[in-house]
């Protein structure tokens, strides 16, 4: 089977995030990236099925020199080879449709079965590149999936979390799934695989090696542009609610959410 | 010059710094309490490879730089040093007299099943009357035919109790002694007149087993003799370069234990009011805080640069004892430091730096105490 997986390389979820001085985007200098932890679940479930299946499993990966790092993680899970696409025409200016559109090209060269996606990356959040790119490529997608299982070679039952309950879909592919947590626990890259990752192929391309022109994934391409950046306000302090006994605080709650918050 | 860690290493420091997150810290007190690494973690351990980081690439290991090797066993040392010397014996005591001396066939036998995990390997030299002195060694093994018999008893050995092989340091010669007369045997767990005595307590390594083993007119073939009948005689020095390998992995796990005692310092300087203000802002307790974070820094840098040396094919004789001798004081003083800031709760059992506390110490003692490194230091320095 042939089996992709996305990835996309982000800031580590404890780094603290400081803002540049223009207030356009954040600094990067002092940042840990990691791969995206929902990609590292679409990593996984590609992982199995291949264990599951045989076949052959592609990371594809749109980011600069220093996303090789999660590259080859990737590839010390387990992962097959890389395709990575670095063009200085994009950083800072790709939407998630530019980027949709530059996988969907990296996706002409490469046969696909089944493409894994994170739900999301943690960085801008966005959750729609994957959408996106499956709509370019005409095939369906299964978002926020928590549950997997295999029908037949040609067939996907999967669980998808939506608001109150779960959702179960069944599928032929191909099919472009995006994960939640909850899928899979990811693998460690072990050592032996960390040493073998060094001399897996790692394909590097630039938009012109895709046939793409900057006009319509770079700036020029953008249907979204970011015009600010700036960190949350810093959280309030809570209020502690006074009383005699719980009785007591629990009315005065009760009160305080209703005329204060408003909530109830 | 170039301080970047390669990226290959870094992947596996970021590896390794994960597992410890998130599938041992969680547990660093049911270990301290059971006395026991649970049988997931140390799955886990066989499934990373830690087992064979210092076994060739030919027998089943990994082959790994001793650059690499320090900076996984700096990760490691962030936690119970239980769960570190559940996979050292195999790369280092237990196992180098093989890969330095051993025949084709005993690396062809024994380096997969070490490197992997499947078998335990540990390392037999300490005895009553022998520990610094290592020459002194009374454990006897006579030559009879195509075997020898071994009399005597080995103390404080490291997952003694759970070993399936051992490497032991035993008498041919009492005439020559270190001089000739010392030779290395691997005895395999089963084997007649070889047992395991008691389990000592210890004031910290909980869950590390260290115990008593037994030679009774335990037979060994000629054939386990480490490297065969060409190195009988010759294990002294064999057990010299065994110990000499290890003390740049131990520098390495002194400094990421003290890194560790810094952080929970820190974090508890930050969250600890006193007169009204996080003590942090006391200038008692900076002065501490910089003290710790400039010897670690200090310490770091030395392990870095000497494996790097050893890297290069370069005698580091000298620097690994040095590395040993200063990241196992420091860790000791930064420990102590890191348990003051804590004030009373800092000795409290429920508190990860009393846990720090106790195992540091030993570091100043096993595989060669301060003193003997500080005397291996002297004789490379008035050398010729």
């Amino acid at each position: 089977m042939e089996i992709v997986a996305l990835m996309k390389q982000v800031p580590d979820t404890e780094t603290q995030i400081k803002v540049n001085a223009e207030g356009t985007w954040i600094v990067e200098d002092e940042i840990k990236w990691i791969m995206n932890p929902y990609c590292e679940f679409g990593v996984e479930e590609a992982l199995r099925t291949k264990e599951k299946f045989g076949g052959t499993v592609t990371v594809v990966c749109i980011g600069p020199a220093r996303a090789v790092e999660a590259i080859r993680t990737a590839l010390a899970m387990g992962a097959d080879k890389a395709v990575q696409v670095d063009d200085p025409a994009i950083w800072g200016a790709s939407d998630s449709l530019g980027t949709a559109r530059i996988l969907a090209k990296v996706l002409e060269e490469i046969p696909f079965d089944v493409i894994f996606a994170g739900k999301q990356a943690i960085d801008d959040d966005m959750a729609q590149t994957g959408p996106a790119l499956a709509e370019l490529l005409g095939i369906p997608q299964l978002t926020f999936v928590n549950g997997l299982e295999w029908v037949d070679e040609k067939t996907i039952r999967v669980n998808r979390q939506v608001e109150g309950g779960t959702q179960v879909v069944e599928c032929k592919l191909p099919a472009l799934i995006t994960c939640q947590k909850g899928l899979n626990e990811p693998r460690y890259a072990s050592l032996p695989g960390i040493m073998k990752a060094k001399r897996k192929p790692l394909d590097t391309k630039t938009l012109s090696d895709l046939g793409l022109d900057p006009s319509e994934v770079g700036k020029a391409g953008q249907k979204t542009e970011i015009l600010r950046v700036e960190l949350p306000p810093p959280r309030q302090a809570g209020k502690i609610i006074e009383g005699e006994t719980p009785e007591e605080k629990a009315a005065e709650l009760a009160r305080l959410l209703r005329e204060e918050a408003k909530v109830i | 010059m170039d301080f970047e860690i390669p990226q290959d290493l870094r992947i596996m420091q970021s590896t390794i710094r994960k597992f410890v997150e998130q599938d041992v810290e969680p547990l660093w007190q049911q270990i301290e309490e059971e006395e026991e690494v649970p049988e997931g973690i140390v799955e886990k351990m066989r499934q990373l490879g830690l087992f064979g980081m210092a076994i060739p690439e030919a027998y089943g290991g990994l082959g790994l730089s001793t650059l690499g090797e320090c900076l996984v066993y700096e990760e490691m040392g962030r936690v119970n040093t239980a769960v570190r010397t559940r996979f050292s014996t195999n790369n280092g005591i237990g196992s180098l007299a093989i890969v330095f001396d051993g025949t084709e066939r005993q690396k062809c036998i024994y380096l997969p099943e070490i490197a992997s995990g499947r078998k335990i390997i540990s390392f037999a030299l300490t005895e009553p009357e022998a520990g610094s002195d290592a020459a002194s060694i009374r454990t006897r093994a006579v030559r009879r035919g195509d075997r020898f018999i071994l009399n005597g008893r080995k103390i404080f050995i490291t997952n003694g109790s759970i070993a399936d092989l051992v490497t032991v340091i035993a008498l041919t010669d009492p005439e020559r002694r270190a001089r000739g007369g010392i030779t290395a045997f691997l005895v395999e767990r089963g084997t007649r007149g070889f047992s395991v005595g008691k389990e000592e307590r210890k004031m910290g390594l909980r869950g590390s087993p260290t115990t008593e083993l037994i030679f009774e007119d335990c037979e060994i073939p000629v054939e386990n003799v480490i490297g065969g009948e060409a190195m009988i005689g010759r294990g002294f020095r064999s057990a010299m370069k065994v110990l000499d390998k290890g003390r740049l992995t131990l520098a390495a796990s002194a400094v990421g234990s003290a890194q560790k005692a810094l952080e929970l310092a820190r974090d508890h300087a930050k969250q600890r009011v006193q007169f009204g203000r996080p003590i942090g802002r006391f200038q008692l307790i900076q002065g501490m805080l910089a003290q710790m974070a400039t010897e670690i820094y200090a310490a770091r840098q030395m392990v870095y640069r000497a494996a790097w040396e050893k890297d290069q094919g370069r005698d580091v004789v000298m620097e690994s004892a040095m590395a040993k001798l200063f990241c196992t004081e420091m860790l000791c003083r930064v420990a102590d430091m890191a348990l003051q800031i804590h004030g009373g709760m800092g000795y409290m059992k429920e508190c990860e730096v009393e846990r720090i506390y106790r195992d540091a110490r030993v570091t100043r003692i096993y595989e060669g105490t301060s003193e003997i490194q500080r005397l291996i230091i002297a004789r490379e320095l008035l050398k010729g």
